[in-house]
């Protein structure tokens, strides 16, 4: 009896411990991400939102980046930005200042928004078909042999990928091997790979969700199997595969390094719908987001005046993503409702 | 092909009780011959050595215990089991108006368009009353309007659903109640006007009062068609078929009109199964 009972009042300690362990845990996370979410929303809204009417510092975001200039000028410090330095020094024509430069730090982020809805576009445009193709062929078609265990484990695989290894990847095949350049295209193919296997495991659980019952009543009305994957379980697997995309569209939007090597600019001052011809859209290297904040957070030389668009990227950025990500969330639960066995 | 008439002695040592044989010459529309029929799911024989000639125009049930192959006999009857990788029949053959529906040049989807099939679990499309029934005709093709509205509108009174639903064709098939989806599953099935209509089970989910309605519908669709209907319940045999084939463990034990099987049935096994000693 006293065995049992000491027994118990080591077990119920055990039980707090690992109780608050486990809290402990669980709160760490809270506050990491609450830290993050908060340092970013704060000296990032200092950049995005003004005081003023229309409250949104639009020229932040319609504006491509600009060197910053800093200088003394009668007694009082001024910043402006490439543009504005030149009108200035015409005003000013004959006055002698001495002006340090930063550069990027002026101006906006126009150029790497639009980069990056592009690559977004277009990667995940070539994923989803591959994706979905080979989805319908993984979950209709194949039969469970050994080759499809093998094609499985390869997806498994290159979902464990590190994304640089991506990057390294396109960079060697498609920059190099078949002389694309760093651009558009090339981008779009590696991160098209890179979100490749998530696309098809969301895709194939989508169709695998869908009931074998229709499949069978299909069928039964003598319909062919393409026909019944088109008409009968396409349409139902849809909206899942799409939503469970959009998580992908986040990713692609995110990561840097398979860009760096493949599409990335640091700095480029046309904008991507400037091309002499067509076909050189594709073949051109574009500005993006997450690039952008790499660049402008370590490749630059650091100073008071580089903080504004660090967080300014930052904060734009994670609004996007957030927006993506709430998408995805509010099709979903539309979806569900609306197709329910 | 050697009809059931010159067919050689059955070598199994169950004596199977055929009821009309009939001579080739005699083929019927949706008339269809099974003949020494062996089917295994990879090493597992299911279904032993299995002849029997299902009627014309006339609802014939099989029975038996769960396990006992009857489901999987049906699914043979519109190749269904040609989407189970590792199933095969391993001899014998299947005719349906004198034609081996298992031959090379045989094509499926025609075959599944003249053998409908109404499945155990109801299973409308999620989509609207109206497309579900003008689901098999635009498959096959059907485009024009006005064809494909009478035929939902016959469809759904040939199922006797017409009068429920006319006020609301374009609301999900998912809105119905169980025996109501249930037709409307057997209303997609005629649309296409098949010849045989396979039944598994298609009253095992439903309540007595939409049970007796569908029953009630089989009764009279037997005036068009052949039908095959797969079930549990010895009442509903009883109650709505002409004929009643008896299963075990694979075997066709006894196939008989289903008056005789049910009051003098010839075989010890079906007798002991019908009065309730097992199964």
């Amino acid at each position: 009896m006293i065995a049992i009972a000491s027994n118990s009042r080591r077990v119920r300690r055990i039980e707090g411990v690992i109780f608050w362990l486990l809290r402990l845990a669980t709160y760490f996370i809270l506050a990491c991400a609450t830290y993050i979410f908060l340092d970013i929303g704060i000296k990032g809204s200092r950049t995005v939102f003004t005081s003023t009417p229309p409250f949104i510092n639009l020229p932040f975001l319609t504006e491509p980046p600009q060197t910053l200039y800093v200088f003394a000028y009668e007694g009082k410090k001024m910043t402006l930005s490439d543009r504005q330095f030149r009108q200035w020094k015409v005003e000013h024509a004959g006055t002698e200042v001495e002006a340090s430069s930063i550069a990027y730090s002026a101006g906006g982020i126009w150029p790497c928004i639009v980069g990056t809805a592009l690559l977004v576009i277009g990667s995940m445009a070539l994923a989803l078909g591959i994706g979905i193709s080979s989805a319908i062929y993984l979950s209709e078609y194949s039969r469970n042999g050994r080759l499809i265990r093998l094609v499985r484990i390869a997806i498994l695989n290159l979902a464990g990928v590190p994304s640089i290894v991506f990057g390294l990847f396109g960079f060697g095949l498609f920059v190099i091997f078949f002389g694309w350049n760093v651009s558009l295209i090339a981008g779009w193919f590696t991160l098209g790979l890179m979100v490749l296997p998530a696309i098809i495991t969301a895709s194939e659980e989508s169709l695998r969700a869908v009931p074998q019952g229709l499949r069978e009543g299909s069928l039964a009305l003598g319909a062919s199997k393409w026909q019944t994957i088109r008409k009968n379980v396409l349409p139902y697997a849809m909206p899942g595969i799409l939503t469970s995309s959009i998580l992908g569209i986040a990713r692609v939007a995110g990561e840097t390094a398979p860009i760096m090597f493949t599409a990335a600019y640091a700095m480029k001052d046309e904008m991507p719908w400037q091309v002499a011809h067509w076909t050189d859209f594709f073949f051109q290297g574009v500005m993006a987001l997450p690039y952008h904040i790499y660049v402008v957070s370590s490749k630059i030389p650091q100073n008071e005046y580089t903080e504004r668009v660090q967080y300014g990227s930052a904060f734009v950025f994670l609004f996007l993503v957030m927006l993506i990500a709430l998408t995805s969330i509010v099709l979903r639960e539309r979806s569900r409702s609306r197709l329910s066995w | 092909m050697v009809s059931v008439a010159e067919m050689p002695e059955i070598t199994s040592p169950i004596i199977v009780n055929q009821p009309e044989p009939i001579p080739k010459s005699e083929i019927e529309r949706g008339m269809i011959e099974i003949e020494q029929l062996d089917f295994k799911y990879g090493a597992h024989q299911v279904l032993h050595d299995v002849t029997l000639s299902i009627p014309a125009r006339a609802v014939t049930a099989f029975i038996g215990p769960s396990g006992c192959g009857k489901t999987t006999l049906l699914r043979c009857l519109n190749r269904m089991n040609d989407l189970i990788d590792s199933a095969h029949i391993t001899r014998g053959s299947i005719r349906i108006e004198g034609i081996d529906i298992n031959a090379p040049g045989v094509d499926v989807v025609d075959l599944r368009r003249r053998v409908g099939m109404v499945f155990q679990k109801s299973n409308p499309f999620p989509k609207s009353i109206f497309d579900n029934v003008a689901y098999g005709l635009r498959i096959a093709g059907v485009t024009k309007r006005t064809l494909i509205d009478e035929a939902v509108e016959k469809s759904l009174r040939s199922s006797a659903l017409w009068e429920e639903v006319k006020d609301r064709l374009h609301v999900s098939g998912y809105g119905l109640s169980g025996g109501q989806q249930q037709r409307l599953c057997i209303a997609r099935a005629l649309a296409v006007e098949p010849e045989i209509v396979l039944m598994d089970e298609p009253c095992s989910a439903l309540d007595p009062i939409a049970t007796a309605k569908v029953e009630e519908l089989i009764r009279q669709l037997k005036e068009q068609y052949t039908i095959v209907i797969v079930t549990h319940n010895m009442q509903q045999a009883g109650r709505c078929s002409d004929h009643t084939a008896f299963f075990y463990l694979g075997r066709l034990i006894e196939f008989d009109g289903t008056a005789k099987i049910f009051s003098n049935p010839a075989q010890r096994q079906t007798e002991e199964y019908i009065t309730g000693r097992f199964g």
